[in-house]
């Protein structure tokens, strides 16, 4: 029974149970002659709630647990003989689970009988073959011990399912028919399940709180991983980035960080005039017919996928500027830039900049504009000298958020900035950034003990403490220098 | 700053030719600051709808072209000696034919359909000319001899994809200047198309299977299609719809409605709002280090795809929702209260339905992100190439799957140029997925928009 049907079936019980325990309310009632101290509704629905919450909560931890389970006390089986001459022990898990779900649809299909099954043996069947016709294909010929592990892990997959399709229903039935016995005209059933409404509301909220040390916890994790492996001080200090995937690389982090910074330097050198200008523009001067129109335009670029921007970059923007300024100025014969991103990416950051900072400047009271022309400034000067210094803290915070922004952003990096890890100053060399190469480590056949794969969570550590300390400080900002009006 | 400051200070001489009809030299200079600095505010919303002209124009000069497809219309004969040797219209002997069989088939068709309408093809021998064809054009034929057998030994007409570079060729991505640098296509080769072009052999019409089938190999760009992607990323916003909608609103009734004002509920604030923040490849990150190697669910499936893009809407969700309940005025809340009615009762039964549009319009705006997004993708593998459909749901969430953001990257990544078109076409119809949810989500919003 797969997990989804086992899901129905206890949403099944729980309906069940919803008209049994709704009936059981109104039964009594009739019989003592009482009323009831709820809707007959609310019964049926604590009934409900105690058939299916606690089921399917056993359910998420039984999937969540097992696998890891299973995986540990396999492991520890396998000698380490038989990982010598693999490479590493994750490598054989991954081949036993394969091996494992090969088997499965062997017999699923007939070819195999679960009595055969446990006569075979890696060496007198070719096992792989007879797996490459379900389509599980295997890198090498299957050792007997790595055989014998996989069939362990099925058996005790299968046992574990099984075992865990009895105890979700017992979980189910049990505290079903417990809330049922429970039901009777006093109890206050409004007030439990309301209750239980509540709890279940709290453990929403809770989601957020779980991301985020999903998120710390994952990426600290593999980090230590990562650092024990590969010493600390190479990794902040050295200016190489040479990742070899057979070992003895360079993983310096320095001009990862330098590529990062000038991309978003260019992007914001962009974004940050033209989106306040377009933000002044519009509050200040424009009409309502140009602002109806012009101000929904801008803010669609902000809707826009940064793949969008990145294919731009990379059909458009890159080819254009190599061809008319690169190479007739000799300054690079690459597509692919620092200045390539970092001006699509500005581009993707001015409605950033230009609806947050409008917001800011539309909260300036519009008695100091008077106050101001009644002075006799023009517009201009109302605005550099009272208005930008009056929303200067706002328009602060807006620029650190888009910076978090910029040294986030991946597609438009990945696309237009190239991959090439270098320290230079000409912005039409390719550079790369920490996003893009946490893709590139990250992506393709990867094994997950070497340090070439973990320095991407190392990276991505950094990455999210850059972010996190923008974020922070531009919201601190704007909390506590943002002027008060009436 | 004022004329009035400025008087202070201005020498007598300035003072003796004053007129309030005639414009001094420094009000000039600040009137024409003024004009200057309202020019570039000007410019500077130009420059905002030029970049989104530019960009919507590149995008759709590079993608229109990938709904058109070249086809080649032949008849082909089904030869019995070749395609069923047995003469016994076994589908299991059927099976074993390769494309390699078949191939014969098709090049001995497009010279016959030569000969018949008399067209030379000067310098291009017969194996040239079927190179014209694309390589996935036995396998249709295969297909279609497999799903009906009884076809054998007939003469059907087929429309068979042409080679991407004559495709290309009238697209304007093939010229005669670049076929004779090619080495996959002979200025020969494109005479002879046009040739077969004007006999109507060689056709252009609306390309179907773009939408539908699944993505090709490096060398048949013209045979890759969106289908896989498209089923991805329904898979996937079906997830997100299904799990961030529920916690999404409930964590935010609780917060809005029931949560005391303490640390605790304030470290939650906190979190909603820095997860908001952060980058969206760190939850790829977080993705492939719990959900893959250590829950241990598939790579590329639709169902680790769905839960990072649900734990990156959630934000926007509870934003939008606990924007929506404070909308609802709180007399509403009371006269609930005031006949009678528990709190969870006023929320349940009076203050949820009335916030229902603007928490649905929020969801819509949240999901419409979750489709565009595509590096935490990358991360989980759905960067694979997948030619198989995923099953149904639910089984059909554990399938590898590919996702529309993500087959344009790895279209882009490709070195024929022919999957450029492709990726910008796919970034139009993820576009158009785009604008109808925004516009599904604004009709809403004027629908059931109330002000109280």
């Amino acid at each position: 029974m797969t997990p989804s049907v086992l899901v129905l079936s206890v949403l099944g019980l729980a309906i069940v149970g919803y008209f049994l325990g709704r009936q059981r309310a109104l039964q009594a009632a009739a019989r003592d002659g009482v009323k009831l101290h709820s809707l007959p509704g609310y019964y049926g629905q604590s009934v409900a709630l105690f058939t299916a919450v606690p089921a399917f909560f056993l359910l998420g931890a039984w999937l969540f647990l097992q696998p890891i389970a299973i995986e540990s006390s396999i492991s520890g089986k396998i000698p380490d003989s038989a990982i010598a001459d693999a490479g590493a022990r994750s490598l054989i898990m991954v081949d036993v689970r394969r091996i494992a779900k090969g088997v499965s649809l062997l017999i699923e299909q007939g070819d195999v009988t679960e009595n055969e099954l446990s006569d075979m043996s890696a060496e007198v069947t070719n096992v792989r073959a007879q797996l490459a016709t379900v389509g599980v294909a295997l890198g090498s010929d299957v050792s007997p011990v790595v055989f014998e592990a996989a069939k362990e892990y099925r058996s005790i997959e299968l046992s574990g399912d099984f075992v865990r399709n009895i105890a979700v229903f017992l979980v189910a039935l049990g505290f079903g028919f417990w809330a049922w016995a429970r039901v009777q005209p006093r109890m206050r059933a409004r007030n439990i399940s309301e209750t239980f409404v509540l709890a279940l509301l709290m453990g929403s909220s809770m989601v957020a709180i779980l991301t985020t040390v999903g998120i710390v916890g994952s990426l600290l994790f593999e980090s230590v991983a990562f650092f024990k492996l590969y010493p600390a001080e190479d990794f902040f200090l050295s200016t190489t980035w040479n990742p070899q995937f057979r070992g003895g690389s360079d993983l310096g982090f320095l001009p990862l960080l330098w590529g990062t910074f000038y991309v978003s330097f260019v992007a914001l050198a962009l974004a940050v005039p033209i989106g306040l200008m377009i933000a002044l523009y519009l509050a200040e001067y424009a009409g309502t017919t140009l602002r109806g129109f012009a101000k929904p335009a801008i803010e669609m670029l902000a809707g826009i996928p940064t793949i969008v921007y990145g294919l731009f970059a990379l059909i458009t923007v890159g080819p254009f500027l190599r061809d008319w300024i690169a190479q007739p100025l000799g300054l690079g014969t690459s597509s692919s830039s620092v200045m390539t991103a970092g001006l699509v990416m500005g581009v993707m950051l001015i409605p950033f900049i230009s609806s947050l900072s409008d917001d800011i400047i539309n909260a300036v009271p519009q008695a100091m504009r008077d106050g101001s022309y009644g002075l006799g400034a023009t517009k201009s000067e109302t605005i550099r000298r009272v208005i930008l210094p009056a929303a200067l803290p706002g328009i602060v915070g807006a620029f650190l958020l888009a910076a978090s922004r910029a040294i986030g952003e991946t597609m438009i990096v990945v696309m237009g900035a190239g991959a090439a890890a270098q320290l230079g100053l000409n912005p039409f060399e390719a550079m790369t950034t920490v996003t893009v190469k946490i893709v590139s480590q990250l992506t393709g056949d990867t094994e997950f003990a070497s340090p070439e794969t973990l320095v991407a969570f190392a990276l991505g550590l950094t990455l999210f403490v850059f972010t996190l300390c923008l974020n922070i400080l531009a919201l601190y900002i704007v909390r506590k220098y943002r002027e008060q009006y009436e | 700053m004022t004329d009035l400051t400025a008087e202070t200070s201005a020498s007598a001489s300035h003072k003796q030719n004053r007129s309030l009809f005639e414009v001094g030299e420094r009000t000039r200079k600040r009137h024409a600051s003024e004009r200057r600095f309202r020019r570039l505010g000007l410019a500077a919303v130009i420059f905002g709808i030029l970049a989104l002209v530019g960009l919507m124009a590149s995008i759709l000069s590079n993608g229109l072209s990938s709904f058109q497809q070249t086809y080649v219309a032949i008849d082909v004969f089904l030869d019995p000696a070749k395609l069923d040797k047995n003469g016994n219209r076994d589908p299991a002997d059927i099976q074993k034919i390769t494309t390699f069989t078949i191939n014969p088939l098709i090049q001995a068709a497009l010279k016959k359909t030569m000969e018949d309408r008399g067209i030379e093809a000067d310098g291009v021998n017969a194996k040239k000319a079927f190179e014209m064809i694309s390589k996935e054009a036995p396998a249709d034929v295969r297909r279609y001899v497999l799903a009906d057998p009884g076809e054998i030994g007939k003469t059907v007409s087929f429309e068979l994809l042409a080679n991407g570079r004559i495709d290309g060729y009238y697209k304007g991505r093939v010229t005669m200047d670049s076929a004779a640098l090619d080495r996959n296509v002979s200025p020969e080769q494109l005479l002879l198309a046009d040739k077969l072009k004007q006999a109507g052999i060689l056709q252009s019409r609306f390309n179907w299977s773009f939408l539908t089938a699944p993505d090709a190999s490096d060398t048949r760009p013209e045979a890759a299609g969106l289908g896989v992607a498209i089923l991805g990323s329904a898979y996937m916003m079906l997830i997100v719809l299904v799990l961030a909608l529920p916690i999404g609103v409930a964590a935010s009734i609780y917060l809005e409605e029931f949560a005391p004002r303490n640390r605790w509920t304030d470290l939650i604030e906190v979190n909603i709002s820095n997860l908001a923040a952060v980058p969206s490849i760190v939850f790829g990150i977080l993705g492939l280090a719990i959900f893959i190697n250590f829950v241990g669910l598939p790579q590329s499936a639709p169902v680790v795809g769905g839960l990072v893009l649900t734990l990156m809407t959630l934000p926007t969700i509870i934003i939008a929702t606990r924007a929506a309940l404070k909308a609802v005025p709180p007399s509403i809340r009371d006269a609930a209260l005031g006949i009678g009615a528990s709190k969870m009762q006023a929320i349940f039964h009076h203050v949820l339905p009335l916030a229902a549009p603007g928490i649905l319009t929020g969801t819509i705006i949240g999901l419409a992100q979750a489709l565009g997004e595509t590096a935490p993708l990358l991360l989980i593998g759905m960067v694979a190439f997948v030619r198989e459909y995923p099953g149904a749901p639910p089984e059909g969430f554990f399938d590898p799957a590919s996702a529309l953001p993500v087959q344009v990257y790895n279209w882009t990544q490709r070195g024929d140029p022919a999957f450029v078109e492709r990726a910008s076409g796919a970034i139009i119809v993820l576009l158009v997925f785009l604008l109808l949810m925004n516009a599904i989500a604004v009709l809403l919003r004027r629908r059931f928009e109330r002000r109280w």
